[in-house]
This record gives C-alpha cells, structure tokens and sequence, in this order.
C-alpha cells in the first residue's frame, strides 16, 4: 500500500504543538524508520496516522486512494506495536493473536490456520498456549508483532518495538525483525530514537526535530549528504570544525585544514572514524582521554577545535594521554553546510 | 523449645478468639432447634421452631434475596460503567466524582434513609413498593462496588490495552467486552461479594425504609427478637446463617479464582 500525508500537523489541548505542517510519503513495501531525539513528536505522528490522535484541520491522510483522515482506528486496518506491547492479559498467546482476525468475522477454522501460520513465522509455537505474562521480554515483543501482523494490516506501526529490552537482546532482535519485516513484505513505519536500530532496519529514515521531518533518504545519503547540522550530529554524531574559512582553508586552532570547496558562510563538520592520527597530519593537539572499545579506541584530542576532537584509532598501540599527535584530515571527508541554520 | 511455646501461645489467642466469635453462635444456633430452651438441651432437639420461621418469615428471605440479586444487577448496570469512566478519564473531575459516589460510606444508613423518605414518601406507591428499599441498598452498595472495579482498572494500562484491541478493529462496543469487563473481572467478583453481603445484612437503613409488608432478613430477625419466643428467634439465626454462609463461601472462591486468573 502506498501511504501519504500531508500537511498534517498536531496542537495538544494544552496548547502543545507536537507535530508542524508533515509531509511524508511511504511507497508499496518500504520500511520507513522515524528517526529523532526525545520529545520531537514521533509517537504523535506515529499515532496520527493509526487514527489513535485527530490531527489539527486541514491535516490529509492517504491510504493508497482512499482518504483516511476521519476513519476511526478501528477501520484503517492498520497493525499496531506499541512500546509496551499492550499485549492482552486476560488471553493466552494464541487468542492475542487470532483477536485481530475474529474481530474481522473470519470463521475458527480460518482463524486456526492464519494464527498457527504467523506463530511458525515467529517461531511463537512452543508458546501458544501460555498466558502471556509467563512470557520473557523478547518473547511478548514477538508476541506483539504476530498479533499485529496476523490480520494482514495494510500498514504496520512500530513504536520503539525493541526499546523495552536490554542492550544485548536488542541487538539481536533488531536484525531478526528486519529480516521478519522482509519476510512480511509489507509497508511499515518505525520509530526510534537509536539510529543503529533506524539504518538497520528501514529502508528509508526520516529524521525528525522539534515536530518536523528535517531530512528524509536512504541511510547512506544522510549519512554522507546530511543537509543540516542537526543531522550531520544525530546521524553517526558528526563533529563541527568551529574556525575560520578563508577561500578553501579553514584554520583551527591546532592548525589549517584543506577544505574540498569554497568554506566562507559555511560550517565544517567531520565524523570520528575520518580523523586519523598521523604524523604527516597538518594539525596538533593532545591526547586527553583514551576509551578501549575491543575492536577500536577512542580517543579525545584537545587543542585542535574548543570542545574535544573525537578519533577512532584502529591500530595495536594507542598514544598515551597527555601525548602531542598530529591529526590529518582528507578534505572529501569534510562536510560543508551552510552556516546560519542549527 | 522457645519456637513451640510461642507456637503455642498463637494457637490458644486463635483457639480463644474463635470461641469467642463462635460460642455464642453455637449457642443460639443450639437455642433454635431445642424443644424448651428454658428446660435446656435435656427437654431434646426439634426442627419445630425452624419450620415456624419458614412460615412466618418465608417472604422476608425472598424479599431479601429478590433485593440482593436486583441490587448487584443495579449496582453493576451503573457502577461498572462508572468505574470505567473514572478510570478512563483522570483528573480532579473525576476524583471530585468518586468522592461523591462514596458519601453513603460516611453518612450514616439512618441520614440516608431520612433524605429518601423526605423526598419520595409522598409518592405511595413508590413508598411502598420494595423498590423503594432497593434504592436505598443501591446506593449504600453503589460506592463498594465502585471503588473495587476502580482499583482493578487503575493497576492495568487500561488506555493502551483498548487502543491495541482498537487497532486490531475492534469497536468500542467490543473493547469493552473483551478487554475491559474480563480484565476487571476480580474487581466485578469482590464488589459483588461485597454487594450481595452487604444487601443481605443490611439493618439500620432497611429498617427505616420498610413497610410492615416488606420486611427483609435482618428487619424480621429484630421482629422475631422481639414479639416471638427465644426459640424461633434463634432457629431464625440459623436460617440466616444457612443462608448467607454457603453464600459468602461461593463468592469468596470466586473472587480467589479470578484473581488467580489475572494474574
Ligand atoms: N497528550 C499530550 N498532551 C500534551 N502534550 C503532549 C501529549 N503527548 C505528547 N505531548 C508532547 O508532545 C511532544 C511530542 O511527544 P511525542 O510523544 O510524540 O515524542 P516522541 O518523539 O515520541 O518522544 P520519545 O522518544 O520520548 O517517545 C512532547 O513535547 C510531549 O511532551
Ligand atoms: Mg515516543
């Protein structure tokens, strides 16, 4: 299904306003993740478009041809995980999952067969007949999922699905959903705050702040081509060069750097993994702190740009701290973007 | 050494708290099926003064099953609604309006049935009607029934829950069958234990309310009590506890299973 809103927007009652004028289109079978910090309205629009929150007037929503803006949830036929799964305590693991598809009159033999298939997909079968508080963390989000997707939705939403587990099952969940959401072939829209789950995931990250989508594409192109600061820092947390551009050079305080074009009314920003240590490198600076990370260090520079300079050091034996190194940066590694936006 | 003694110290303060709610149970039970009680058990047993306050007071147990049945059908028609309203709606309004349902616990069953005879005594055939009992068990029960559905529903993301079965596209109709009603089930069962219970047992607001036709369980015990032999009033003591005993045990094992269901 092809999803499409525009001009949506949400005010609170308390005057709140959650979500500016959107516009977000989401093609047949993508996997669309909402990328952004706390509090930038994800969950309102998330909830907007399953028809859980009336956006303010003039707001249009598009299922394919039909227009949804005031079908109740009930009758958007679209598929839910909620960030606490919201899983029913009253019934066992089965009847949460077949309660989608009996809500749509299919007959119990039908119901039967959809359910025990969605539990295979989930690798839900040893589970069916428990109760779904005897269930571990990572077991009720797949529980949620199953559910969600048992009645064939037309959209599946995911609100932060893997944010209730601990860091290391998450990491293992986030790849088998990916590769489930696949399986599935079916349009869907993720939020998260994490952007490792958003790039592993999605297909395409839209990234929000302050109530409005910033930038949206591939993985690659906002991590390559980020058209603000903004996102530049929240996608693979890029480093702003604060100094001063004259023609192509921009001079910091550790030294001067090549830029790849003209740098006035420009900001430079760089990623850690692009600052290398090296003795041929055009700045100095002082190592001042020093992480082990198991494959990579990390270290913080002083002396080069007013906050700490962040490198990733890939080989065997790191500097010491307290040790002057010089640092070279290759000038198509720099990203320049107009200065005067945040 | 120490550990028995003190184990035998809780047993005698249990034994003895027992006896002294039981003994004078046994002995008025005992009162209602001796021949003569003046005479003692020696005059033998009977079921005589049983079967004469089956006679005499057969419409009072009816009248008071008739009105505990039909005030838990009250109190659960308006206070389960009610209960979910509170619970779905937080805030001062609500909390206003809990405290409100709740005045009957704090005034007394006399004032309450005051208020009622002030303002409907004048319409006779509502005043003497055993309907008009029924309001007055409503209410007083109303609060209990309430507050135990709200304290349930306030321990569960009720809101979240809905909103799930909503998107599964359930109606609002069916969300509340499905999710709300099954998930306050204990509270329902306890309210309704308490209800029932409390409408069978209760005296000071049913005695001001009744009619010399319409006198409910309690209200004929205190008549037997007082124009009747010891004897009939004691076999009256138990009947009613013939009565509300296997009552109380069925609703107790109820609501223990509900709870264990929940959780
Ligand atoms: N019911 C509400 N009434 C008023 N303001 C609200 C309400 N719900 C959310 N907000 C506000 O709207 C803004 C966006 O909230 P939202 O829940 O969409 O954020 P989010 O991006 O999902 O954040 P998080 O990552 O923390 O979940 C926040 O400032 C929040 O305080
Ligand atoms: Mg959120």
């Amino acid at each position: 299904m092809t999803f499409r809103l525009t001009n949506t927007a949400k005010t609170y009652p308390d005057g709140t306003r959650a979500l500016l004028s959107t516009k977000l289109t989401v093609k047949n079978g993508e996997i669309v993740s909402l990328l952004g910090p706390s509090g930038c309205g994800k969950t309102t629009l998330l909830r907007i478009i399953a028809g859980l929150e009336t956006p303010d007037l003039g707001s249009d929503i598009w299922f394919d041809e039909d227009n949804v803006t005031s079908l109740p949830v009930e009758r958007r036929n679209v598929g839910m995980v909620f960030q606490s799964y919201a899983l029913f305590p009253n019934m066992s693991v089965r009847a949460n999952i077949g309660y989608g598809l009996k809500m749509q009159k299919l007959s119990k033999p039908e119901i039967e067969t959809r359910v025990s298939e969605v539990l295979e997909m989930c690798q839900l079968q040893k589970f069916s007949a428990r109760a779904v508080n005897a269930l571990s963390g990572g077991q009720r989000q797949r529980v949620a999922l199953a559910r969600a997707i048992a009645p064939r939705p037309r959209l599946l939403l995911l609100d932060e699905p893997l944010s209730a587990l601990d860091a290391s099952l998450r990491e293992s969940l986030r790849d088998e959903l990916a590769v489930l959401l696949r399986e599935f072939n079916i349009t869907a829209i993720f939020v998260t705050h994490d952007q490792d789950e958003a790039m592993a995931i999605a297909d395409r990250v839209a990234v929000m702040s302050n109530g409005r989508i910033v930038q949206s594409g591939t993985p690659e192109e906002l991590y390559r081509h980020p058209n603000s600061a903004f996102v530049a820092g929240f996608v693979g947390n890029a480093m702003r060069l604060d100094g001063k551009c004259t023609g192509s050079v921009l001079t910091l305080e550790g030294g001067g750097l090549r830029l790849p074009g003209e740098g006035s009314g420009n900001n430079v920003f760089v990623r850690a993994e692009d600052v290398r240590i090296d003795d041929n490198g055009s700045l100095c600076g002082q190592v001042e702190t020093i992480t082990f990370l198991g494959t990579h260090y990390r270290i913080g520079i002083k002396g080069i740009t007013p906050n700490l300079l962040t490198s990733i050091f890939a080989g065997q034996s790191a500097p010491k701290v307290g040790q002057s190194v010089k640092v070279a940066i290759k000038p198509e590694a720099l990203i320049l973007l107009p200065a005067g936006e945040i | 050494m120490i550990k028995s003694k003190t184990k035998i110290l809780q047993l005698t303060v249990t034994l003895t708290a027992c006896a002294f709610l039981f003994v004078p149970i046994i002995l008025s039970v005992l009162a209602g099926v001796t021949a003569n009680y003046f005479q003692g058990i020696s005059s033998g047993f009977t079921l005589k003064w049983v079967f004469r306050v089956w006679e005499l007071y057969a419409d009072s147990i009816f009248l008071s099953m008739r009105l505990a049945f039909s005030c838990l059908i009250m109190t659960l028609i308006i206070g389960l609604p009610a209960a979910y309203g509170l619970a779905r709606n937080p805030g001062w309004l609500s909390r206003l309006l809990e405290e409100f349902i709740s005045l009957p616990l704090a005034v007394p069953g006399l004032a309450l049935a005051l208020a009622l005879l002030q303002l409907y005594g004048s319409m006779k055939g509502f005043r003497t009607s055993w309907t008009f009992i029924l309001v007055g068990h409503v209410l007083y029960t109303m609060p209990f029934m309430v507050r135990s559905i709200l304290a349930v529903l306030a321990s569960i993301d009720l809101k979240t829950l809905e909103e799930g079965a909503a998107t599964l596209g359930a109606s609002p109709w069916q969300r509340f069958r499905d999710i709300v009603v099954p998930n306050a089930m204990p509270g329902i069962l306890a309210g309704a234990l308490t209800v029932v219970t409390l409408s069978i047992g209760e005296f000071n607001l049913t005695w001001m309310l009744h009619t010399p036709y319409l006198k409910t369980l309690p209200v004929g015990l205190a008549d037997s009590y007082a124009s009747m032999r010891l004897e009939v009033a004691s076999a009256y003591t138990l009947v009613f506890f013939v009565l509300i005993v296997p009552l109380l045990m069925a609703m107790q094992w109820a609501s223990a299973r509900a709870q264990r269901i929940s959780q």
